[in-house]
């Protein structure tokens, strides 16, 4: 384990014009860490979430991540480049909707091996053989692997996103809505599955969901955000079980009890 | 050619030329790299070559020989007219020989006999863009190219072996020029790729409606892609010409009845004719050799 966090966010803000996005955001990631940023639609997390994976340029703040080699550095300064071969290498970006995330048109094997051949694999055999490892750890049967994502099922497609995403060892990896649209035995399924995976690979990750059953099985720690801001930010279990600020009270007690 | 009516030189105005030769030069200097550049209206439709036309009418000179071939062959109607187009419009020397010729345009192949410095080769491109069909967005393609993300055009070929066992590419087949560009060499047979490494000859890309154009200048590497365990290899043809029994040539397959006859010649008509007036007979090659295009007299 290291002493030094793996992201450190410091006054993050993007406005749309005189609207706010995200509104002096800071906080740190440790790795292996799973941080939950949930909040009502239009509360700025999927902004924030796209600010921090570069998808977004912010307004102000910096961001700084710490690369392999240990060095921290200033994500928004990095050239273009650069960020789009972390985007392909030490980050994965996990979409609410897979269409956004895969390739519909080439092969579920092709899907997971394209991060490799972005980063220079030419060994048709070695592609398809960690091609084949990633499906059956996501648990899609090998006999699927030819077959395009257009013939999955959406609880399919989610796991072949998240497959893609992992397959070249990312350290950090950015969920958005991982099970929104699924249907709740297909979410918990995913869920187990995702969180053996991030236990497993020691990944770090920033789950934005608006579901708080979803951030308190993955989540140790949690952001509430409201029109922009944080509002409260602690420990999963201590956030859900004990909300201070009066929006969070709010949004724990509208969980309905079934 | 006084008279005030006629075709400006090469049927281009100057300006136009001008500008074309700009864009060709820029392709010359970056290999591979895809130039957009203003295409003009060509009195024929997209698709029959306007790019390769306009490259063709900017660099011809009145000392020029032009070869214009169509799938290798110069007696096809694409190629006639274009060789009929410039006789009128610039007034040159045309001919069919690939060695006597200092431009060739050709549609989709590259001839059988070797190019020697000198000589231009111009091709006519219908999609300049190797990714088109694998990332439709132009912005994201150029950004592609500019960061030289090429790791898609491999999914390609990784899709080909998982569907068919091998790369089943066979024409239009991606190259990585001078080790930064990847490039479309248009849609020639993969049999052709190995002839654009190292040529001696400048080869210029022409697509009129797609309004690029791109180069590679003599002796430039074009390497085909692959992958380690599926490594690039061409067509091979089981027999030989059956007209003028060439061998390691491409061949077209010919349909001679409605009874399933056929033959498989040399899609490089000059190529094989001659052959043939060197004596060389393949096993299907009539006595009184009456093949269309054939120059020699009837033994």
């Amino acid at each position: 384990m290291t002493d030094e966090p793996l992201l450190r966010v410091s006054a993050l803000s993007k406005f749309y014009g005189s609207r706010v996005g995200c509104d002096n955001v800071s906080f740190e990631l440790w790795p292996g860490e799973v941080l939950a940023v949930v909040g009502e639609s239009g509360s700025g997390k999927t902004t924030l979430l796209n600010c921090l994976s570069t998808r977004l340029l912010p307004s102000s703040g910096t961001a700084s991540y710490r690369m392999r080699d240990g060095q921290f550095r200033e994500l928004y300064r990095m050239s273009e480049a650069e960020r789009r071969f972390l985007m392909r290498t030490d980050w994965g970006f996990v979409h609410q909707n897979p269409a956004d995330g895969l390739r519909m048109t080439v092969s579920a094997g092709a899907n997971v091996g394209e991060r490799l051949m972005a980063v220079g694999d030419r060994h048709y055999g070695k592609i398809r053989a960690t091609a084949v490892d990633w499906l059956s750890r996501v648990e899609i049967e090998q006999d699927r692997i030819d077959d395009e994502p257009r013939a999955f099922s959406g609880g399919m497609r989610q796991r072949l996103q998240i497959a893609r995403n992992l397959v070249t060892g990312p350290r950090l990896v950015f969920m958005d809505e991982p099970t929104g649209g699924l249907d709740v035995s297909v979410q918990a399924r995913l869920l187990d599955l995702l969180r053996g995976l991030v236990t497993d690979l020691g990944l770090a990750a920033i789950v934005v969901t608006h579901d708080l059953a979803v951030a308190r099985l993955l989540s140790q720690r949690m952001m509430v955000m409201k029109d922009g801001r944080v509002v409260e930010s602690g420990l999963t279990d201590r956030v859900l079980d004990d909300p201070r600020a009066p929006y969070t009270q709010l949004l724990v007690s509208s969980i309905l009890q079934v | 050619m006084t008279d005030i009516a006629t075709y400006n030189f090469a049927y281009l105005d100057e300006q136009t030329k001008r500008m074309i030769r700009r864009a060709i030069l820029k392709g010359i200097a970056i290999p591979g790299y895809q130039v957009p550049f203003a295409s003009r209206e060509m009195p024929m439709p997209y698709g029959w070559g306007t790019g390769g036309v306009q490259v063709t009418a900017s660099i011809i000179g009145p000392d020029d020989v032009l070869k214009v071939i169509d799938q290798g062959a110069d007696d096809t109607t694409n190629a006639v007219s274009i060789r009929a187009f410039f006789k009128k419009v610039a007034n040159v020397a045309v001919t069919t020989d690939t060695a006597t010729a200092t431009i060739i345009q050709t549609r989709h192949r590259i001839p059988e006999h070797p190019l020697t410095a000198g000589q231009v080769l111009v091709f006519q491109v219908p999609i300049p863009e190797p990714l088109r069909f694998l990332e439709p967005r132009e912005t994201e393609t150029r950004k592609m190219h500019a960061l030289e993300e090429y790791g898609l055009m491999h999914v390609k070929l990784y899709e080909d072996i998982a569907k068919h066992g091998r790369i089943a590419t066979t024409y239009a087949y991606p190259v990585k020029v001078e080790g930064r560009y990847v490039m479309d060499p248009s849609p020639t047979p993969k049999f052709d790729n190995p002839k654009m490494h190292r040529s001696p000859a400048l080869q210029l890309f022409g697509a009129g409606r797609e309004k690029r154009i791109y180069a590679v200048p003599p002796f430039t590497e074009v390497v085909s892609l692959d992958f380690e365990d599926h490594p690039f290899e061409v067509q091979t043809f089981d027999q030989p010409c059956a007209l003028c029994a060439a061998e390691n040539v491409y061949l077209d397959e010919v349909i001679l009845d409605d009874h399933g006859g056929h033959m498989f010649v040399c899609s490089d008509t000059d190529y094989c004719e001659k052959r043939r007036a060197d004596g060389h007979r393949g096993h299907l090659a009539p006595k009184a050799d009456l093949a269309p295009g054939n120059m020699e007299p009837a033994q």
